[in-house]
């Protein structure tokens, strides 16, 4: 596995399988963690106030194939902020599960921004299954956003699930590219539940030969001033299906959501703009998708 | 011999007859204009003359420098020099101003191509070059960054469609500088209009009525259309009972 380097100001947490490589904390930031059968648990929590300067890096990687489990509690105190990067990288394994319990937790005036990428071989045999439960307290910001535009998704079965507080604001968003027989499932729903709470709920998704998609986007808002809005983007190429599933419920008479929801092939207009500058078909949909998946 | 020829060209979608007959030279190195009122078949003309898909099945020849490009596809005829600037510019999620210019010119990872060709439409590069070719940039903007990715392209032919179509002052003068640098430069501009400010700058143009070729000539001569609301015109809706020019 490649070791990465960081300064002694970044800090850091390295898991192989279901062993902690390499853990470097920074003031304000306490990590433990627990090696178990099937991979590690993880409690993390920014103490109050404190404001880390550089990204916080998680690193998950499996060389050989296996079960890696991670259960992880992450509790934000009063105005913590953070930004944290995850790499999933499962680049030479072939069957492999990665499962990801995570209960996320930002007390009143919190930010919390989480940035996961994962890098997957072109086998077909990875199981990425991510579960978040997250807790938005007053005034807090949480945004994560999940990307895999490399390699195969395999099956990817992602769930998460928000409670937004008074005046803050949550954003999930996600950028994934499916082929051969991936399967994709997302399921993000948000409650506005917070007077003047707000929610963003955006996928973009392209899938191509026989892979398929599912993509269940569901903002509730029950509170006044709540404002949301759920969008998602799929573009399908040969044998593709892709399905979007946005559920709006508005249950005050002053908040207000929105959706969009475009399922297809590739724009016809966007296509011919670029062929009429030269591009032939094949690349120009690619940079179509690529725009599409762009962060 | 034109640089663009139709050779008696008719189109038809179901019962719809959309080009009639249509036999065009467009002259090397001019601006052309083509009029006519709405319906009468000059977007779809530009788009025969580019090979979009839905245009592909008309009758007829269509020459470029005396060779037939009627089984071309797009990009091959765009290879041959032949491009499209639509009336509506398409968007693009996450391609960035530059990505878009230095793609059309064959080009990866070199802003000065990009740079040169947005201060060329009158953009300021700092401004446009990270920004995306999305719905948060103005049809005027739009219209001058398409504008900037066909220069970038040393094209022979540029097809515009409503060149001032849902552009300001501003806006329309510099691409009407352009495109005279470009007839300068030895391109042939062929603009679909229905404007008669646009006509203004052009050196020749055709006038299409109910798909079918009514009248051509200078500029003045087709002026009087716009004047006098295609007046003399005897041939309404009836294109096939009249002589046609």
């Amino acid at each position: 596995m490649h070791k990465h380097s960081f300064g002694p100001d970044v800090a850091h947490l390295e898991i192989h399988g279901n062993s902690v490589l390499n853990a470097t904390l920074v003031d304000g930031l306490v990590v433990e963690s627990a090696e178990t059968r099937s991979g590690v648990d993880v409690d993390v929590v920014v103490k109050r106030g404190t404001k880390i300067k550089n990204p916080v890096y998680l690193c998950f990687g499996m060389l050989e194939n296996g079960l890696q489990h991670i259960r992880m509690n992450v509790h934000f105190e009063e105005d913590a902020q953070a930004h944290f990067i995850s790499h999933c990288t499962f680049s030479n394994a072939s069957e492999v599960e990665h499962l990801m319990d995570a209960h996320i937790q930002l007390d009143a005036g919190a930010q919390y921004t989480y940035f996961e990428r994962h890098i997957h071989s072109n086998e077909k045999g990875i199981t990425v299954i991510p579960k978040a439960k997250i807790f938005l307290g007053e005034n807090s910001y949480f945004k994560s956003e999940f990307e895999l535009i490399k390699g195969r998704v395999g099956t990817m079965d992602i769930d998460y699930e928000a409670e937004c507080g008074d005046n803050s604001v949550l954003e999930l968003l996600s950028r994934i590219s499916g082929r051969d027989d991936d399967l994709i499932k997302i399921r993000e729903a948000g409650w506005l539940k917070g007077i003047n709470s707000r929610g963003l709920l955006a996928s973009n998704i392209a899938v191509r030969n026989n892979a398929r998609a599912e993509i269940y986007n569901e903002l509730t808002a029950t509170a006044a001033g709540a404002k949301g809005h759920v969008d998602c983007n799929e573009i399908i190429q040969d044998e593709a299906q892709a399905k979007a599933i946005p559920i709006v419920d508005c249950r005050h008479p002053k908040a207000h959501i929105t959706h969009e929801a475009a399922i297809g092939s590739v724009d016809s207009k966007q296509l011919q703009t670029l062929m009429s500058r030269g591009l032939n078909e094949e690349d120009a949909v690619e940079m179509i998708i690529q725009g599409l998946l762009r962060k | 011999m034109g640089i663009i020829e139709l050779k008696d060209v008719s189109l038809s979608f179901g019962e719809h007859h959309i080009l009639r007959n249509l036999s065009i030279d467009f002259w090397e190195g001019h601006i052309h204009a083509v009029v006519g009122p709405n319906g009468a078949g000059k977007s779809t003309l530009a788009h025969t003359i580019m090979g979009l898909p839905d245009y592909r099945g008309h009758s007829g020849d269509i020459l470029f420098n005396g060779k037939s490009i009627k089984n071309l596809t797009i990009n091959e005829r765009a290879k041959l020099g032949i491009t499209l600037a639509w009336q509506e510019p398409a968007r693009f999620h996450g391609i960035s101003v530059a990505d878009f210019i230095q793609r059309a010119a064959g080009h990866n990872g070199e802003s000065r191509i990009a740079r040169d060709a947005l201060e060329l439409v009158g953009l300021e590069p700092d401004r446009y070059l990270i920004r995306d070719v999305d719905t948060t940039l103005s049809g005027g903007e739009r219209k001058r960054i398409e504008l900037a990715s066909i220069v970038t392209m040393k094209p022979k032919v540029v097809l515009m469609d409503e060149p001032d179509s849902g552009v300001d002052i501003d806006a329309i003068n510099s691409i009407f500088e352009v495109l005279s640098s470009l007839r300068e430069q030895g391109t042939t501009v062929i603009m679909i209009t229905h404007s008669g400010e646009v006509l203004k700058h052009a050196d020749h143009a055709f006038l299409l009525c109910n798909g079918a070729l009514v009248d051509k000539g200078p500029v003045e001569k087709l002026t009087s259309y716009f004047q006098r609301r295609c007046v003399p015109c005897t041939h309404k809706n009836v294109p096939d009972q009249e002589v046609l020019v």
